[in-house]
């Protein structure tokens, strides 16, 4: 298999043992894990513990203790209303993106010379900047925007996509899947092209039909590209921020606000930073706890044995 | 599928079968030109915001919205672009995207490879359990970072600072996993003849790894540089004013002062959008590779 997207770490090819090279070693290593040190492990402690302050962006900072977490779980409606975006958020653009990618990537596979080309096409929107694409989907789902318009020649009153909450979440969905899907075409794709013909082949003249090519043959062959597809969209999703933020605000009420989006403004606009942390550890132990849930469903769901 | 043909049971000889191979391969074309057809019209329709996006910037203010479902204004308004570079530094905004993504770029390759090299090739204790540790942190989000890396910044006098932007996210595992695996597959034998001959690891890894390893690193530099290039919440956290923010903060600091001043907007949105572009036309098979190894990690 060509490229196949795994996360198993690969067992290491022993190279002959020539005694310990500790010193080269450290010398190798010192850049990368200083920075690891300093900009991720320090950082992931050091927010638990600001957690346990009143911390304001400018003056000092004062011990609380658990505070911030009780308010967090007991005395913060608005806390459960962005879990629950954000839970929505994921499951339904994980869930939409996969099913909307897996329908391309067999169509373009089975498209010949014209398959490379949109594959290409379909992932411009991962690569350009989120600030632009959101901000011409903004322009595009106004009340008088182009969709709208379009809408009117059919006589159809458009509604406010981004102003009814309603509707708000569905249109930060459909534009995050017109962003991400590219993305998991290309892995799907290469996954198809992993699996061979043969096979298919084989499962034709034994007389399986097409429904049952793709759920007995396609489908488990393509299983570990899913998977990594899966995790990596999942935790993706969790980190919403730039759709609501510059789309909808959050809005109507608090309608599209999301983990993400309430923790910056905890921090930047509410000054408050040890409430901001609460936060971030709390999206740190979701997305730690959905990690986990799917690994150890791995051996389940995904087939490695080809 | 050109084994239909040849899969359909009771192949009679002669004239009817010839009328039947005829037929069927008829309704393969009709059926790839549907697809064909189809495949155009979705990607045209997926196209779409990007041709929305620059036939707006050509529109003038007062049209934007008269205009309706229109690609066309009476006039073409290429001031809007004038007023992109007036209105903000934009010109200096390029710029420091251009030196953050580079640098950026720069700097995680080479500290993937290193920490690549070392976990690939040199023996040490804990390597494997040290290897795991940091690549756990691939899941980790770099939004739960946020807070300490502010403070941080702040307490260095970091802020509104091109290093703020660069450093704290230079070290992820990506990079260094990608090149691992990468050197993994590649036989030794080529550094042990090298260190027979007398090469120190320096020289090993400069004059024989690294010509090998070009794929991955030209992946991991693209592809840093794509995540320095649209990165948006931590320059809006660390960066406050516009002489130092890079595009997509640009962009969001434009549509904060000229909210419904669309013209001049999609224009900057189209000038961001360019470079991206670029990236993807002239380096999709890095792109490609990149992502079905892994790059991009949960965006």
């Amino acid at each position: 298999m060509t490229a196949l997207p795994t996360l198993a770490v690969k067992d290491v090819k022993r190279t002959p043992a020539r005694g310990g090279q500790g010193r080269l070693a450290a010398a190798y290593l010192a850049p990368g894990m200083l920075g690891f040190l300093i900009f991720i492990v320090l950082p992931l402690v050091a927010s638990l513990v600001i957690s346990l302050f009143d911390w304001p962006l400018f003056g000092a900072p004062k011990f609380v203790g658990l505070d911030n977490y009780v308010r967090l779980l007991t005395g913060d409606p608005v806390f459960w209303t962005v879990l629950g975006n954000t839970l929505f958020f994921a499951v339904s653009y994980t869930v939409v993106n996969l099913i909307a990618a897996l329908a391309v990537a067999i169509w373009l596979h089975n498209l010949g010379s014209w398959g490379p080309f949109f594959r290409v096409l379909f992932f411009i929107p991962v690569v350009t900047p989120m600030v632009a694409n959101a901000l011409v989907w903004r322009l595009m789902l106004t009340d008088d925007g182009v969709i709208n318009s379009f809408l009117a020649n059919f006589g159809i009153h458009g509604p406010s996509w981004l102003s009814d909450s309603q509707l708000a979440m569905g249109s930060l969905i459909a534009m995050s899947v017109w962003q991400g899907i590219g993305y998991n075409i290309i892995v799907l794709g290469a996954g198809l092209s992993g699996i061979s013909p043969n096979l298919l082949e084989a499962a034709r003249i034994d007389g399986a039909g097409a429904w049952q090519r793709f759920f007995r043959v396609v489908l488990p062959m393509l299983s570990p590209s899913l998977f990594f597809c899966t995790v990596m969209t999942i935790i993706g999703s969790f980190k919403v921020f730039t759709q609501p933020y510059l789309l909808t605000l959050g809005g109507p009420g608090d309608s599209t606000n999301t983990i993400v989006l309430y923790l910056y403004r905890n921090g930047f606009s509410f000054d408050k930073l040890g409430y901001a942390s609460a936060l971030a550890w709390a999206l740190f132990v979701i997305v730690m706890l959905i990690t986990a849930l799917q690994f150890s469903q791995q051996k389940r769901l995904v087939n490695y044995d080809n | 599928m050109t084994t239909e043909t040849l899969a359909q049971p009771e192949i009679d000889k002669g004239l009817a079968h010839r009328r039947h191979a005829t037929a069927s391969r008829k309704k393969r074309r009709a059926g790839r030109l549907v697809s064909r057809i189809g495949v155009v019209l979705v990607g045209a329709a997926f196209f779409f915001p990007f041709l929305w996006m620059f036939a707006t910037s050509l529109k003038p203010t007062s049209e934007i919205f008269s205009t309706g479902a229109s690609f066309l204004a009476s006039r073409v308004e290429w001031s809007n672009y004038q007023t992109v570079w007036t209105a903000i530094p934009f010109g200096r905004v390029i710029i420091n995207s251009f030196l953050v993504a580079v640098s950026g770029a720069v700097l995680t390759t080479v500290v993937s490879l290193l920490s690549a090299y070392a976990f690939a090739r040199l023996q040490f204790r804990h390597r494997e359990k040290l290897f795991l540790v940091f690549l756990g942190t691939l899941v980790l989000p770099q939004e739960v970072l946020v807070i300490p890396l502010y403070i941080m910044m702040a307490k260095l006098d970091m802020i509104n600072s091109l290093p703020a932007l660069i450093v704290p996210f230079a070290f992820g595992a990506f990079g260094a996993f990608l090149i691992r695996q990468f050197l993994l597959s590649l036989p030794v034998e080529f550094e042990e003849a090298a260190r027979i001959d007398g090469a120190g690891s320096i020289r090993i890894l400069w004059s024989v790894i690294l010509p090998l390893v070009r794929a991955p690193l030209a992946v991991v530099a693209v592809f840093s540089f794509i995540d320095y290039w649209s990165s948006f919440l931590w320059p809006l956290i660390v960066i406050n004013d516009v002489s130092q923010a890079t595009i997509p903060l640009g962009l969001s600091m434009f549509s904060g002062e000229r909210g419904t001043d669309w013209g001049p907007l999609m224009a900057a949105a189209t000038l961001a959008v360019i470079p991206s572009l670029l990236v993807v036309i002239l380096l999709q098979r890095q792109l490609v590779k990149g992502v079905s190894m892994g790059g991009f990690g949960g965006r």
